[in-house]
């Protein structure tokens, strides 16, 4: 397969998920019992207010019209009338999304900055005590609540010891969050433990098939320094796959800044999803789970790609 | 076959027949992170279910004469705020925890492995379609998916692992596509084929037999997924109702409580869950490894 016919064949399959995802939230949204006039009337509120509601936002129609009517509006960038914050989900979302990339690329470069050295030592050290401890360690990171992590750094590191912020900044912009850097710290190291956790399993194993190669063995008795091949042969060719799969990895990074946004309180699109699910706010779920999901079948999509320019030998692709 | 290799002098003493599973037995009995992780699960099965039996303690009825204690010979592990031992509540909660994870595990498995085998045996435009449907499904995180839930109905303990189950099928999918991939143009499946031997038959009776142990590892690590799941259920609202609890249960009660300095009802179930879910992935290592199989780096 030549590399155009497969660029074409990846992005008209992501664009087949990203439609998928959206018949699949709406199903899921329209299996509230009572429908969303319930939950934002409240109990208390008679059938005729209900009908009425649904009239008003076109609920009374059938799904399938809904469907397409909410289709045709996401092609307009339209995303609907949020039912309790009484803005636009797209404004809504244009305000908070940038608020959580900066926390999701935060925690996911400092997490790699931590995991990748980690991962290299591992392998270098394969087997020995060094290995074992960090191997045991990184297996409990893995195994950790997100928000119980959270919690024990709030107590120990707020409480305890009052060095940070237990709150996470306030703020409308990413300019206002950055202001206050101290209150980043726990919030972003409770999102980057996991990622530690299984970057550096990724680095150890990519390291280690590496060192196993051909070209280590020729390298090694042409001379070349143990050093020298670790740093500028081995190292190179682990950090390019590991980096990729991080392409993989979305989905994990915005679930754990769901737990960690609404845990400190940091005002991103997390906290918006979080109490939309309150309050059964669906325009606002849909518009998120969106964006979400594009997130993530564009990160597949560039991993993919990556993963076939830096290593021809993947030619079939994960198809 | 004996006279044959006495005819031509060759009649040493056979290799001592040692099969592929004792052999992966011996393999994984060697790994030593697995076998601790083997005997950790095998603590807190006693713990939970046997445990009780041995520590008998109230968790029905409110306590109040005994309310946020802390550890003490009477109680070991303190009291909570509505008086239940924390001990033998850590007992109960674990029942749950134990329970829901291990099903919702084994049966995100069971569809995972049905949809893989299926869609990479059909091959064509019904595996394209099919493996697009997890495509989709994985690009929704799970968290996500259990708050619109958690908006809509408080499910039951079934209703709970079944919905678990139906969000996390879709790694073992995957994998188990790939293994059929492999295993539908082997010579034994081919053969089978063109002796008149159905589709069906084809994929119970020869490739899932054969992806046998790349299941087991994934249904390993599956279970421990689903247990730290079920840890995040109570927190997104889903939880066990009282008076039944679970592990995730406990700590999401706990985590006010925490703030007052009550630190003995987060510390013992946050403890439990990190060494339940480590335990399980310690033993989906140790398998993997020891069937040679192909799973999570």
């Amino acid at each position: 397969m030549s590399t155009y016919s497969f660029l074409i064949r990846r992005v008209l399959q992501a664009l087949a998920v990203v439609l998928l995802v959206t018949v699949v939230v709406f199903c899921l949204l329209h299996a509230l019992p009572g429908g969303p006039a319930r939950g934002i009337l409240g109990p208390q509120a008679t059938a005729s207010q209900i009908a009425a509601f649904n009239h008003e936002q076109g609920l009374d129609k059938p799904l399938p019209v809904q469907y397409l009517y909410f289709l045709n509006q996401l092609v307009h960038g339209d995303l609907g009338m949020s039912y309790t914050l009484n803005e636009p989900v797209s404004q809504l979302i244009t305000e908070r999304l940038p608020k959580t990339l900066l926390l999701t690329v935060l925690s996911a470069v400092i997490g790699l900055l931590f995991a990748v050295p980690l991962g290299v030592w591992q392998a270098v050290r394969r087997n020995k005590p060094a290995d074992y401890v960090i191997t045991t360690l990184s297996f409990i990171a893995y195994s950790t609540p997100v928000y119980f992590l959270g919690l024990i750094l709030v107590l120990v590191f707020s409480q305890v010891l009052p060095w940070f912020p237990a709150q996470a900044p306030q703020g409308n912009s990413v300019a206002d969050i950055l202001a206050q850097p101290q209150g980043l710290v726990l919030p972003v190291v409770a999102g980057a433990a996991t990622m530690v956790a299984v970057f550096s399993r990724y680095m150890r194993s990519a390291t280690l098939e590496n060192l196993t190669e051909d070209y280590v063995r020729t390298a090694r008795a042409g001379g070349t320094r143990p050093r020298a091949i670790l740093t500028r042969h081995v190292f190179r060719n682990s950090l390019t796959p590991v980096v990729a799969m991080l392409g993989y990895y979305v989905p994990v990074l915005f679930g754990g800044a769901l737990v960690v946004e609404q845990l400190f309180n940091y005002p991103g699109m997390g906290l918006l999803f979080w109490t939309a699910a309150q309050s059964s706010d669906y325009p606002v779920l849909l518009g998120c789970v969106l964006v979400i999901s594009i997130a993530t079948v564009t990160g597949t999509l560039l991993a993919d790609i990556l993963q076939r320019v830096i290593d021809p030998r993947v030619k079939a692709g994960r198809s | 076959m004996s006279s044959l290799a006495s005819l031509d002098g060759l009649e040493s003493k056979p290799a001592p027949a040692v099969s592929g599973t004792r052999l992966a037995v011996r393999r994984f009995l060697r790994n030593r992170l697995a076998v601790v992780g083997l005997g950790v699960v095998v603590f807190f099965v006693l713990f939970c279910f046997v445990g009780p039996l041995v520590y008998e303690t109230d968790q029905t009825h409110t306590l109040l004469q005994q309310v946020n204690q802390s550890p003490s010979g009477a109680h070991w592990l303190g009291t909570d705020a509505v008086g239940h031992d924390e001990l033998g509540r850590l007992m109960y909660g674990g029942k749950v925890s134990l329970i829901v994870g291990l099903s919702a595990g084994v049966l995100a498995t069971v569809i995972g492995t049905l949809w893989g085998a299926a869609a990479g045996y059909a091959g064509g435009w019904i595996d394209a379609v099919m493996m697009r449907v997890v495509d989709a499904g994985i690009a929704i995180p799970a968290l996500f998916i259990l708050l619109v839930v958690s908006a809509i109905t408080t499910p039951d303990l079934t209703g709970l692992v079944l919905i678990l189950g139906l969000i996390s099928w879709l790694v073992p999918s995957r994998l188990v596509r790939a293994e059929t991939l492999t295993l539908k143009n082997r010579d034994f499946v081919l053969t089978l084929r063109a002796i008149g031997g159905g589709h069906g038959r084809a994929i119970v009776r020869h490739i899932l037999p054969n992806s046998v142990s790349t299941v087991i590892v994934a249904a390993t690590f599956q279970i421990a997924d689903a247990i730290l799941l079920v840890a995040y259920v109570s927190y997104l609202g889903l939880g066990v109702q009282p008076p039944s609890t679970d592990w995730g249960g406990m700590l999401s009660t706990g985590m006010t409580a925490a703030y007052s300095g009550y630190w003995w009802l987060i510390v013992p179930p946050g403890l439990a869950i990190i060494l339940v879910v480590w335990a399980f992935n310690a033993i989906g290592d140790g398998l993997r490894d020891a069937f040679d199989v192909r799973g999570r780096a």
